[in-house]
């Protein structure tokens, strides 16, 4: 990474520490504790799978939440207060202030991934009392959801690159939404016929594919993940959201900033 | 080698939803602006001037033409090092203090990380910000704001500076210390191209200054060059206690003061007032050319008829 990429990833994480967005934690703290008390209290031998699966689903919930809702600003935000200017009249390329800005929102995004993951794991050791060694899978489980927020980030600062704050969250809400319901997209094409089939078939490529990234239930079951999705599902995500950048950036070049 | 060449930049947009009409912000613009020089960019508001900064800063893509500044191309990182912009009422990152800012903006630049302390500290002291630097800049003024836009601007000592209506929103102290803060990049042999409305800021400052309007180019040249192409006018005084009725059907404008009186009138009709007066036996005393001022020279460009004589809108001429 070159050091105006750094620079700019650095000061969207600051902007969004200043911007309270940390502050989120102690909700999901909150969360947490209560649903620890709640369920060691209510529950009888599945403690473990309810804060598993509880824990699991909101920190993907709020990661996609702060995700969009700081995405779709990370650009248009800039461009209305006219603070891009006195960036893109230095030696900054658009393509550099598009990447610093996506590797500032993922930075913010991981190390709330890491306080909340922390969070999961205490949450755990008060239900279970200790942690074995098949929970790693939870560890594969948040690797996951962050790949999750790398296509989201993506895909909100794509929107953001040439639309509305508002019409950019809806925009990432939708695909969030469709996203995850990607794999029963592919079982309709299935059954659909003729045009409809490659219209729907189309969709399902072109929509994120969430749902194989989704592997909250099966680990909270106490279910290993396979090695080979491991990398499939990295490799996909990766060239997924690398795609979507080269979209943003490639829009960002052409745009008038007026 | 000027610092700035515009080679027949211009920027034109399509209005309209149904039937796309061309609307032209800039017609084909050809200006060249030397190193060392301050230069006026002149015009009322939605003349232009904004949409040429953004054009040369990159933010905008000319429809055609192209520009250079220190001989590189407008998209060229080597010469974006080289340069400092202040946009036109600049809003920065309220969550950084001034220093923070600066910081960020030296690193952008390129600016080594050691040196950047001492530069920024160096820059907010220039500005009159050194007690500031560590204040938010979500707490500062617009006059404050104005200060920190102009320390990043000139931050990595640039050797070209555009500003976009530095002066605006500033009170009278903070319009002098900008001014005064031009006249020393001046003195350091910096580039300084800025753009404004106030004439007297660009008549005090400017070593050359462009008009623009309606997206074109109306004039350019030094001050001292452009009014003197402003309809002239001469002074005349003389001893005497009332005005010829001669000099009146001249069309003179004149007054008595005491046993002295004194009229202006177009230059074209000099003879005819000298002879006037003569006839009459009046002593004259002198008769001084009126130069025409920037802000005659403007009006004249927008076709807007000059506001009437006063004393504060014209100044005398070398004394006959």
């Amino acid at each position: 990474m070159n050091h105006r990429i750094a620079a700019i990833a650095s000061n969207t994480f600051r902007e969004a520490v200043r911007d309270r967005v940390l502050y989120n934690l102690i909700g999901f703290a909150v969360l947490m504790a209560g649903a620890s008390i709640l369920v060691g209290q209510i529950s009888i031998d599945i403690e473990k799978l309810v804060v598993i699966n509880l824990g699991l689903t909101a920190v993907s919930l709020f990661g996609v939440i702060i995700a969009i809702f700081i995405g779709i600003g990370l650009v248009s935000k800039e461009i209305d207060k006219r603070t891009l200017y006195t960036v893109l009249s230095r030696p900054v390329q658009r393509w550099e202030f598009i990447l610093g800005k996506f590797f500032g929102l993922a930075g913010t995004l991981a190390v709330n991934t890491v306080c909340m993951a922390a969070g999961v794991f205490l949450s755990l050791l008060y239900v279970a009392h200790h942690v074995v060694k098949n929970d790693v899978s939870i560890l594969v489980a948040l690797y996951f959801i962050v790949l999750q927020f790398l296509m989201v980030t993506a895909l909100t600062l794509l929107f953001s690159s040439f639309s509305s704050p508002l019409l950019s969250a809806l925009f990432a809400f939708a695909l969030f939404v469709m996203g995850s319901f990607s794999a029963d997209l592919h079982l309709l094409a299935g059954m659909a016929n003729g045009l409809n089939r490659w219209l729907i078939m189309a969709a399902a490529y072109i929509v994120p594919n969430f749902s194989a990234l989704n592997v909250i239930s099966s680990v909270a079951h106490g279910e290993s993940v396979a090695g080979r999705l491991i990398l499939a599902n990295s490799a996909y995500a990766l060239f997924y959201s690398a795609m979507v950048l080269c979209g943003a950036v490639l829009i960002f070049e052409r745009r008038n900033l007026k | 080698m000027p610092a700035i060449e515009i080679l027949g930049i211009e920027k034109t947009y399509s209005v309209g939803f149904w039937r796309k009409q061309p609307r032209h912000a800039l017609k084909p613009l050809h200006l060249s602006v030397e190193e060392g020089e301050v230069f006026g960019f002149l015009g009322p508001n939605g003349a232009g001037k904004t949409t040429t900064l953004k054009l040369l800063m990159g933010l905008m893509y000319p429809t055609a033409g192209s520009a250079r500044i220190l001989g590189m191309e407008i998209n060229d990182p080597r010469m974006k090092a080289q340069i400092g912009f202040l946009p036109e009422q600049p809003y920065f990152y309220d969550y950084l203090t001034a220093a923070e800012l600066l910081d960020y903006y030296g690193r952008l630049s390129g600016m080594p990380a050691k040196d950047l302390p001492r530069f920024t500290a160096a820059v907010l002291d220039r500005v009159g910000l050194a007690s500031a630097g560590n204040m938010q800049l979500r707490k500062f003024s617009k006059g404050m704001l104005q200060r920190a836009g102009i320390a990043q601007a000139i931050l990595h000592d640039p050797k070209v500076v555009f500003l976009d209506e530095p002066m605006s929103g500033l009170d009278p102290m903070g319009r002098r210390e900008v001014r005064d803060l031009m006249a020393q990049l001046k003195h350091e042999g910096k580039t300084v191209f800025f753009s404004t409305h106030i004439l007297s800021d660009a008549e005090a400052l400017c070593d050359r200054v462009a008009v623009i309007h309606q997206g074109e180019l109306r004039g350019v040249g030094a001050v001292a060059e452009l009014t003197a192409k402003v309809q002239g006018k001469i002074e005349i005084i003389w001893r005497g206690t009332s005005l010829p009725a001669a000099l009146t059907r001249l069309g003179a404008e004149g007054q008595v003061s005491g046993d002295t009186a004194r009229a202006v009138i177009a230059d074209t009709q000099l003879d005819s007032a000298l002879d006037a007066l003569r006839s009459e036996h009046c002593r004259i005393v002198s008769v001084n050319p009126v130069r025409g001022t920037l802000e005659e020279y403007f009006m004249q460009q927008m076709n807007i008829p000059a506001a009437p004589d006063d004393d504060s809108s014209s100044r005398k001429g070398a004394s006959a």
